[in-house]
């Protein structure tokens, strides 16, 4: 016998919809969570620690005596602040997460788990290579898997994260120009790309110019012909594009970029597209970088760590990067500064990073790769383009798409916000009503060539009963917001931990970290 | 495939919801000629878990890892012990499988420990501010110096020869493309103390100085004083910048904040992240309040929602490449979110009172490894004022006797060869730390391997 069938009925009364406030602030399983600065103490710890033994101090005088400002919590209190913090964040185990360009897909447990093996994960990164080779052989394997799913013939592993794997492939481009004595000064960038592209090239000192987009999403190519010369270093594309789709005209660019002498970077976002039914080197591409935490399931962390591999042509690839594994009869060795010259490296531009690259993310790649095989990965581009297509066609009727018209997209798709004309409502709005229905919202307002864009990127590890539940939530949002239910929209979300945010007065007046306020100070004293 | 949810028939029945006949039609726009006809070929078919387990067992195996075997290597990646409850926190999925918290409103778990993680940082730097978090040291070091020619106009920066030559590796790899000069020197033989450097670097000070770049503890382990280093630089109007390698030594010695620096960058893989092979590692990144408008990277701050409870989110982007494009302060984009909570939540365990007997635990130990090695002929200590690393010269060549001691089982250090190829006078020094994961039998092993080492085969050297 349950409490329920002794007790009072819980069955909700008629008419109890207006919430009351609480004394806590929490609402039910929302909980408010205070800073660690409001709850700890700098006398608690949640570690217990074996006392410290006798010793001559080697830093007399020297110690640090002001108080730090660290407070401490039980290790108790510790798993509940963050488990409490954890629950004010969406992520993809929680449902579907389509933020485009960013490929949020299922990031599978196996692959935590090969990480943590100690055999890798508690490894010095300049213990002997002798002791080291079972570390050595994966980053071998795993370029090995790279170098064939692009058909390029050299890989650098070492940029620790997308924008660093592009700064990796313009600096090979740069220093590439440089041993041949040819000062070129301008790098050429759809208006489509991605922000870290025109970072990038100015970073290496280039002049960026950018290349417009043709009515049908793509680069304008009469466009980027007429601008090539022998001043053009090399030309930054994104393959699939920003717009979910595929550059059709990529190995014509390749060829008249060539011909001027100039070179061809992929940004290799999107590879999820067209990983196992396309190999970027079939397309007269120089590098690309990989995003091992899009692509290859990687998890993204919350803004992190991510890993930039970056794939090279015969043309750049004496210029890559150092350190790197080589293997000479089935034992494999780093390539560094000590001998980089001596093994035929010498052109190497140098070391982006202290160690070998971001081995965590390796293991967990090549555990996602090996899990897939080749067959299962061409699969995997096959189901991310189907998953996307069916978003794009059982949408279109009510949410516009610029390029819809113009045939399939790739991975992700492209709507604009010409279906709100009228209606007073934003981009913003409908991404914050998507909130309020469980879903986090789309990539907005990016790329910069279509207004008020939202980009969708359901991934492949999306069943087709989740995509029909994310059907219906914006169809029925489209439908609110054309029957003028603005109030749905504008003070949305309703249902999140948080309000919407100023924004505004973060930046004004930025409070970047805790300060008591000068009340609690005293109270202190 | 496990991963893959849809069937045959669901695939099926969404083509026809296109309106196209197969999957190949989706791909029309890819060049006939580009298009792979099957899967990738000279690679293995999907595998079940249980047999990629299997695989990557084997090659995990192949490593002597730290944990098992008597383990004194530092240089820029130290061994801590992590407490179990971080590891089980950062796999939660709400965290784990979380994007950049760019809709804040279901993003505040993310922003809150960005927010604590930026006030332990700043505060264990002594310093105003910090960011969210950086690739590693060595990236942010390198970000430092770009910062510093931002703030000063000046494009040269002095970089001590106690900073860690990857470090200065990766710095000299980027200023060759962006035309910022870095003047440096090799360490001499006698390791010299870390005063010598700074009356050397205090020399060079010039107009066009845009900063002065030390280590601290340096790569050597040596503590030094920088108070009158940062007055020299600030009287020539350059900055001081202070890269911190082994974060848990500012649980015992003085903060570089309390010492003068302008920016202080760090490697905050000690606290919860794990040496990893060498990544993915944590770049710390703090300054002065007057520089945050000119610092790198995501920046997390307080305000309010709607309904006016407090909140964070993701502020001064007009920084970042995707406001500013070829204008942004960096092409930074993802940094190290998760490894940054690795960190805050060791720091939590820890608090002030764990993190000081942490350090002092640590030094203990290196004290006694040092003092240990010194007994043993023919071997001399070379840093005096240190933390938990310091340098020793064998009479031998280092890089040999780590390999014999491997063969015996033990991690001995790093020796200063590997670090400065090529560097005669270094060939024979050995750099070791000792943290709290040091026992006294690893001591007494490390103590006979070496003594074995340099008996057998360099008798009489």
């Amino acid at each position: 016998m349950n409490m329920l069938s002794e007790g009072r009925p819980t069955r909700p009364l008629q008419g109890a919809d207006a919430a009351p406030l609480t004394s806590t602030g929490n609402r039910g399983l929302m909980l408010e969570e205070p800073l660690i600065f409001e709850s700890g103490s700098a006398h608690v710890s949640g570690v217990d620690l074996e006392p410290v033994p006798p010793h001559e101090s080697r830093l007399a005088g020297f110690e640090r005596t002001a108080p730090i400002g660290l407070p401490g919590l039980s290790e108790g209190e510790t798993v509940r602040h963050y488990t409490r913090l954890s629950r004010q964040n969406y992520g993809i185990d929680l449902g579907l997460f389509p933020l485009g360009s960013c490929t949020m897909k299922h990031n599978p447990r196996l692959n935590e788990k090969m990480a943590r093996l100690p055999g890798f994960a508690d490894i010095h990164p300049l213990q002997p290579q002798d002791t080291v080779q079972g570390a050595l052989e994966l980053i071998h394997r795993l370029g090995t898997w790279l170098k064939k799913l692009t058909g390029m013939p050299a890989v650098a592993m070492t940029p620790k994260a997308g924008a660093h794997g592009e700064l990796c492939g313009m600096l090979a481009i740069r220093a590439a120009h440089e041993a041949k004595g040819d000062a070129r000064r301008v790098v050429l960038v759809p208006e489509s790309a991605h922000g870290t592209n025109p970072a990038t090239a100015a970073f290496c000192g280039y002049a960026v110019e950018s290349i417009p987009a043709d009515s049908r999403g793509r680069v304008d190519f009469a466009a980027l012909a007429a601008r090539l010369g022998p001043d053009v270093a090399a030309v930054m594309i994104t393959n699939p594009n920003t717009c979910g789709l595929f550059e059709p005209d990529l190995k014509r660019i390749a060829d008249a970029v060539h011909a001027v002498g100039g070179f061809v970077y992929c940004d290799g976002a999107n590879f999820n597209a067209i990983v196992g039914r396309v190999r970027p080197g079939d397309l007269g591409v120089d590098a690309m970088h990989i995003n091992l935490h899009k692509t290859f399931s990687t998890p993204h962390g919350g803004g992190g760590p991510g890993a930039g591999p970056v794939v090279f042509s015969e043309a750049l690839a004496p210029f890559a990067p150092l350190p790197f594994v080589v293997e000479k009869d089935g034992h494999f060795h780093l390539v560094e500064e000590e001998t980089a010259a001596s093994e035929g490296h010498g052109a190497s531009f140098g070391r982006m990073a202290a160690f070998h690259g971001q081995m965590g993310m390796f293991v967990r790649a090549l555990s996602y790769m090996m899990s897939h095989g080749a067959d299962g990965l061409r699969q995997v581009a096959e189901d991310a383009v189907l998953n996307a297509n069916y978003v794009l066609r059982s949408l279109e009727d009510v949410i516009s798409a610029p390029f819809a018209a113009s045939g399939p997209c790739m991975h992700e798709a492209l709507f604009d916000d010409s279906f709100l004309d009228g209606t007073g409502l934003s981009t913003l709005d409908m991404a914050k009503a998507l909130i309020d229905e469980g879903f986090h919202p789309m990539t907005m307002y990016f790329p910069l060539v279509v207004h008020g864009a939202m980009l969708v990127e359901p991934t492949e590890t999306e069943s087709k009963a989740r995509l029909d539940q994310f059907i219906a939530a914006m169809r029925a949002l489209a439908a609110a917001a054309k029957a003028g239910e603005t109030a749905r929209f504008t003070n949305a979300p309703h249902y999140a931990p948080r309000a919407r945010l100023d924004e505004t007065r973060a930046a004004r007046t930025p409070i970047l970290t805790f300060r008591p306020s000068p009340e609690d100070r005293l109270a202190a004293e | 495939m496990r991963y893959l949810p849809l069937t045959d028939a669901d695939r099926k029945a969404m083509l026809a919801t296109i309106g196209a006949g197969s999957i190949d039609d989706l791909f029309s726009d890819v060049p006939e000629e580009a298009r792979l006809p099957g899967p990738v070929e000279d690679l293995p078919g999907h595998q079940p878990e249980m047999l990629v387990e299997r695989e990557l067992a084997r090659l995990a195996g192949r490593n002597l890892s730290a944990g098992t075997h008597p383990f004194f290597l530092g240089c820029g990646a130290y061994r801590h012990h992590v407490p179990a409850s971080v590891d089980h926190l950062i796999q939660r999925g709400e965290f784990l499988t979380s994007y950049t918290p760019y809709q804040p409103e279901i993003a505040q778990g993310t922003l809150q420990y960005l927010f604590e993680f930026q006030t332990q940082v700043a505060r264990l730097f002594a310093m105003d501010v910090a960011n969210a978090s950086m690739y590693d040291g060595s990236t942010a070091m390198t970000e430092a110096i770009f910062m510093a020619r931002r703030i000063t106009r000046r494009g040269k920066a002095i970089v001590s020869c106690g900073v860690h030559p990857h470090y200065l590796r990766a710095a000299e790899t980027l200023c060759r493309f962006t035309g910022d000069r870095l003047v440096t020197g090799v360490p001499t033989l006698c390791v010299s103390p870390p005063t010598d450097d700074m009356d050397d670097m205090i020399a060079r000070l010039d107009s066009d100085t845009s900063a002065v770049v030390v280590q601290y503890p340096d790569i050597f382990g040596h503590v030094a004083d920088l108070s009158p280093l940062a007055e020299a630089v600030h009287a020539k109007g350059a900055l001081l910048i202070v890269v911190v390698t082994e974060p848990v030594a500012l649980g015992m010695i003085r903060a570089p904040g309390e010492m003068g620096a302008d920016i202080v960058v760090g490697e905050g893989q000690s606290l919860g992240v794990g040496l990893q092979f060498g990544g993915p590692h944590l770049g710390l990144f703090a300054t002065r309040d007057r520089y945050v408008r000119q610092m790198p990277g995501r920046l997390c701050g307080e305000t309010v929602d709607a309904t006016g409870r407090r909140g964070f989110v993701l502020t001064l982007s007009t920084r970042e490449q995707h406001i500013r494009r070829e204008k942004a302060t960096s092409n930074i984009c993802t940094n190290s979110g998760l490894m940054s909570l690795a960190f805050t939540i060791h720091m939590t365990l820890l608090g002030e009172a764990g993190l000081r007997h942490l350090a002092r635990l640590n030094h203990a130990r290196a004290c006694q490894t040092a003092e240990r090695l010194q007994a043993i002929p023919g071997v001399e200590l070379l840093t005096h004022r240190f933390f938990n690393e310091f340098a020793v010269r064998l009479p031998a060549p280092a890089r040999q006797a780590l390999r014999d001691m491997a063969d015996m089982g033990v991690l001995g250090g790093v020796s200063a060869e590997r670090l400065w190829p090529g560097e005669p006078d270094l060939r024979n020094v050995l750099i070791l730390a000792a943290t709290e994961c040091v026992s006294p039998a690893d001591i007494d092993a490390l103590a006979c391997a070496l003594t074995e080492t340099l008996g057998t085969e360099y008798a009489g050297a």
